[in-house]
């Protein structure tokens, strides 16, 4: 059987504001446990809910960076249901009329065309708080803390064929919630979770096969990893005769397998209704168009200009515009030094790798886009030659001071001065005749010994253009 | 709309069986006891056939009138107003340890 | 002579005829001599009062325009520091971290609270009968029911165990109480007062109103209840008005040019006919003072009591989920699971009645009943507010009886759910349609007080209020009091 997987993501991104979505708690991770939940979001006797604006203005700034609708009027509702993680009894949320409608993100799988997938929708609503299992004996403990946290849920149309599809569409949504910074995207914190639904159809098959939905993956790994094992599963049950259970289910990264949740909500039935609390969102257009020219150039369009205006490479193109971050340091770095092709192998050469090994961020650079151009100044000047430009970035890196101060420091400026190099390549002939005999008799590989003498005389700092010309005249 | 039959006259809503209490009963979390349940269902029934006159009334096309005054939201601005109230706010809790709500072990994280 | 009104009071602190100390004490005293048999109280304050009056008499407490008063809260309003039950035992031992803005204001204002009073639980009901904390009794007649769900602080007041009382109408538990019990009952419109702080039953119904002995009080408490609250996204953005100020000056022909509509369907068959005779002379009072009075028609008005009892449990089960024995209220103990200590708590916290409308409305919002029942009730909701703007198209103010029928006996009732639901026919649309309407003293059958009920546009209290004083300037209902109380202060 030829089967093809079908698949939609539910991304609930946390919303980078301040205060609350519904109170003005503060929203700072990892504070300890209950001291964040204020009356409204503990779901007090009495209290009552009142919007956060920036919360709203994040959640259109997305719908009109992924090309969506934003309702002129929406609607938030109450979902209800009973868990001790939801203090009210039901979750404030959108349901019937959300604040953006349609849109749609660029998803490239590395070795593939990229695809866009189409965003069904996404809308606002508040966070739970945490049940904790291990906290107490016998017990669960509860925290609030989250409890009433901003979110944002994009929900993808089901247009995702591969665990490595939907792996890139998150990617895709976390580069573009930073982007605009609406979103800190600290994975680890749980500022991205996902929610996967896959079912399995046979190839050409119009039709959906039976779904499940696998919850809370919070990583773009996960993701990747609980929807292979569930295509294999799927597979193996359709390749039996038998058929998919439509359910919930969890992954256990331990077992490197999906089982199904234990039912606490059978019948699932949220009973949502619009809440009377709340009247209507209702946005002018001014002021969305007043968001809009907030938004930064977006990734796709910034990526495009760096092809064709840098003759940068799609590849490298792509890579420097994973962030916004990284985009604007390369172009700063890239204008600071005057050679943007130079600033673009650098940054996703040299700089990538060494963010890569000591884990940082580009915001955490050790060596600054400014710092960095002046090095590549001197590279492209030919005070300094490309093995001597690493050594320095290293030096950077390790803090002992901008390029010039390194330069100076270890005496590596690069050697061009004709007459003193001269002086050096024929010291070095006059004392290795034999190789100098080798290479009149037609063994020319030896000149590259040559260079090397040279090179070692003078630390490395002899400019090679000029070492070479000067030893082909004297050979 | 002038013939409409007015609320006295609804008969008791056979569609709120015995089955539905039960599921209502879970819905909302409520313990019954088996005792009071037959005339639990039946007072219901009552209430439910009496408001079941509606169903008489044409709406066709009518806004559903969810608040009273047409209002918009209001929004605030996102600006942290409130402090640590922990110890406030579990002064009236029925169980806390170590700061969190203790409640029955759940046995499987949502 | 000090009259026993906040406006009397108010005179009678300013004059220095007597002290705020004198005041709360005076009422104290009443209190421990009455309340036994109304139950019009679920916690006292008697301490905290006499030091505030002590306070306030010292001048070192903020000087409003109640400064010195005592009043009551309904105990469905969040005070800080003292209990707030909402008349439920789920609710036995809760003290909230937190003052609802009503109370806030009303403090603001230099009132101070001498008690919290008792009431239906949840404020559903109309008898004061569904307390956890026992009924309250009708001080005209131990043996009837004050009505509700605001029973106790009608109560209070009508015993002159306050000058004046908070209370909260979602269908009428302002107007009905008031009206069994002989006072003025005022529940300004939807969105006037905010609502933050008010344990909620039904959102989009409930309004913080008033009990008092005058409609000039009931003035006096809205000029600082009202005014938009930022903690309440359902209160109307614009400030509060001095309704106070707009009852001055009043001629002998104050509702000239006032036109008030009678409404047709209040008239029916369910009306006590001596309830129709006191309001056939109340329109006639209205015309004496130059009002027209004409007839109008709220055809889908009778489906309001149907409406009412599918929105008003929809909301309030999902308002009452949060009552799930974990963050405060009652647990019951010896729950080994999570679905124990949900369904255990709330089916030991929680009364009849309230269950009763927390299944409702659980049910109509369930899959297979939602449009049929909910959304269908909305969708009436809407056809019947037409219908009152449409009446107020020809008119400036609507009237009827409050109630059908003077105050019923204590168990009478209880035992009924729908016979008890129609006691509110009269009350229930306005609250539907949020207008602002006030219920006063207007007549007496067998002894027994009797109400008038006028209903204005939305937000214009002030005139409902006006028309109000109006009908009190010329009428003695309201200066009743009831067999064997005498108005406090009264004789020295």
């Amino acid at each position: 059987m030829n089967l093809e997987a079908v698949i939609g993501l539910e991304i609930h991104v946390q919303l980078a504001t301040r205060s609350k979505m519904f109170s003005g708690a503060p929203t700072v991770f990892g504070a300890a446990p209950n001291t964040q939940a204020c009356l409204v979001d503990l779901g007090f006797p009495g209290t009552l809910p009142v919007a956060n604006r920036e919360a709203v203005a994040m959640a259109a700034r997305f719908g009109l960076a992924t090309g969506g609708r934003v309702a002129e009027h929406s609607v938030f509702a109450r979902k209800n249901y009973f868990y001790p993680d939801l203090p009210k009894g039901y979750q404030i949320s959108q349901y019937e009329l959300p604040i953006v409608s349609g849109g749609a993100v660029e998803v490239a799988v590395p070795g593939h065309a990229p695809r866009t997938i189409e965003l069904t929708r996404a809308h606002l609503e508040e966070d739970a708080g945490k049940s904790l299992h291990d906290a107490l004996p016998n017990a669960t403990g509860v925290d609030l803390n989250r409890a009433g946290a901003p979110l944002l849920e994009i929900v993808t149309e089901p247009q995702l064929h591969s665990p490595e599809e939907a792996g890139a569409c998150m990617r895709s949504i976390h580069q573009m919630v930073t982007w605009i910074g609406i979103s800190d995207g600290a994975m680890q914190e749980g500022s991205m979770r996902c929610d996967a639904n896959i079912s399995l159809r046979k190839r050409g098959d119009p039709n959906l096969g039976t779904r499940t939905e696998i919850k809370n993956l919070n990583s773009f790994r996960f993701v990747e990893r609980a929807l292979r094992c569930e295509i294999r599963r799927q597979g193996e049950v359709l390749r039996g005769g038998g058929a998919v259970a439509q359910e919930t289910r969890l992954y256990d990264s331990r077992m490197d397998a999906t089982r199904p949740m234990r039912d606490k909500e059978e019948a699932n039935d949220y009973r949502y209704f619009p809440d009377p609390d709340l009247p209507p969102l209702v946005l002018e257009s001014g002021f969305v168009e007043e968001l809009r020219h907030t938004l930064p150039e977006l990734p796709g369009a910034r990526q495009d200009r760096f092809e064709a205006d840098y003759g940068l490479s799609a590849e490298d193109a792509r890579r420097l515009c994973e962030s916004r971050a990284t985009a604007d340091y390369f172009e700063a770095a890239g204008r600071a030094c005057g050679d943007m092709v130079l600033a673009a192998r650098w940054v996703t050469g040299d700089l990538a790798a060494a963010l890569n090994r000591d884990a940082l961020d580009i915001g955490a650079s050790r060596v600054g886009a400014g710092e960095l151009g002046a090095l590549l100044a001197r590279l492209r000047e030919g005070v300094l030659s490309g093995k001597l430009g690493k050594e320095v970035f290293q030096a950077m890196w390790s803090g002992e001071g901008g390029a010039d101060d390194i330069i100076a420091a270890r005496g590596l400026k690069q050697i061009s001065d004709t007459s003193t190099l001269e002086g050096i390549v024929d010291d070095i002939l006059a004392s290795h005749s034999d190789q100098v005999s080798q290479y009149r008799e037609g063994n020319t590989r030896v000149f590259g010994f040559f260079v090397g003498q040279v090179m070692r005389a003078t630390k490395g700092r002899a400019n090679p253009a000029i070492v070479n010309e000067l030893l082909r005249e004297r050979l | 709309m002038n013939n409409l039959k007015t609320p006295k006259q609804s008969e008791p809503a056979a569609e709120f069986s015995d089955a539905e209490l039960l599921r209502a009963a879970h819905l909302t979390r409520l313990a019954l006891d088996d005792g009071e349940k037959p005339e639990l269902a039946a007072t219901l029934r009552r209430i439910i056939g009496f408001v079941r006159v509606l169903q008489e009334l044409d709406t066709e096309g009518v806004e559903p009138m969810v608040h009273p005054l047409d209002l918009r939201l209001p929004l605030r601005a996102d600006e942290v107003t409130e402090s640590d109230m922990r110890t406030e706010a579990q002064a009236c809790a029925p169980d806390v340890a170590k700061g969190l709500y203790r409640v029955p072990r759940v046995i499987e994280p949502a | 002579m000090i009259e026993f009104s906040l406006a009397g009071l108010r005179r009678a602190l300013d004059g220095g005829e007597i002290s705020s100390r004198e005041l709360t004490e005076a009422c104290l005293r009443r209190i421990e001599e009455r309340n036994p048999a109304l139950n019009a109280f679920v916690t006292l304050c008697g301490e905290s009062a006499l030091k505030e009056a002590s306070r306030a008499d010292s001048g070192k407490a903020a000087d409003g325009p109640l400064a010195g008063i005592p009043i009551a809260h309904k105990d469905i309003f969040c005070t800080r520091g003292v209990r707030t039950t909402a008349g439920s035992r789920i609710l036995d031992n809760f003290v909230p971290p937190y003052d609802a803005t009503v109370v806030e204001r009303l403090a603001q204002a230099g009132t101070f609270l001498i008690g919290k009073t008792n009431m239906d639980e949840f404020a559903m009901g109309s008898s004061s009968e569904t307390s956890y904390y026992g009924p309250v009794l009708n001080p005209w007649d131990l043996s009837r029911s004050p009505g509700g769900s605001s029973g106790g602080s009608a109560a209070a007041v009508a015993a002159g165990l306050v000058p004046a009382a908070t209370g909260t109408d979602t269908g009428g538990s302002v107007r009905q109480p008031a009206a069994l019990c002989g006072i003025t009952g005022f529940r300004p419109s939807y969105g006037r007062v905010s609502r933050y702080g008010m344990i909620a039953f039904a959102s989009s119904l409930d309004q913080a109103g008033s009990l008092t002995r005058t409609a000039e009080d009931a003035a006096l408490l809205l000029d600082s209840m009202a005014g938009h609250d930022p903690r309440d996204s359902t209160c109307a953005q614009r400030p509060g008005e001095r309704y106070s100020a707009a009852l001055s000056p009043m001629s002998a022909r104050a509702l000239e040019g006032v036109r008030i509509g009678v409404v047709k369907e209040f008239m029916g068959e369910g009306l006590d006919p001596r309830c129709r005779q006191v309001f056939s002379d109340n329109m006639a009072t209205l015309r004496g003072l130059g009002a027209a009075v004409s007839e109008v028609s709220l055809p889908r008005l009778p489906l309001s009591v149907a409406v009412y009892y599918v929105v008003a449990p929809a909301e309030c089960s999902s308002n009452l989920a949060r009552f799930d024995g974990v963050r405060f209220g009652l647990r019951e103990s010896g729950a080994d699971s999570l679905e124990a200590l949900y369904t255990q708590s709330r089916g030991a916290g929680f009364g009849e009645e309230v269950r009763r409308r927390i299944l409702v409305g659980g049910w109509v919002l369930s899959k297979g009943y939602f449009d049929a029942y909910y959304l269908k009730a909305q969708r009436a909701r809407r056809l019947l507010a037409n219908d009152f703007a449409r009446a107020f198209e020809s008119v400036d103010m609507l009237a009827g009886p409050t109630t059908p029928a003077p105050a019923f006996a204590v168990g009478e009732k209880i035992n009924d759910p729908i016979q008890m639901y129609l006691n509110d026919v009269y009350t229930i649309g306005a609250a539907l349609a949020g207008l602002p309407c006030i219920s006063v003293p207007a007549g007496s059958v067998d002894g027994l007080p009797v109400g008038l009920q006028l209903m204005g546009r939305p937000f214009a209290e002030a005139e409902v209020l006006r028309c109000a004083h109006a009908y009190q300037l010329e009428t003695n209902w309201h200066r009743l009091w009831p067999p064997g109380t005498t108005a406090p202060f009264d004789a020295g």
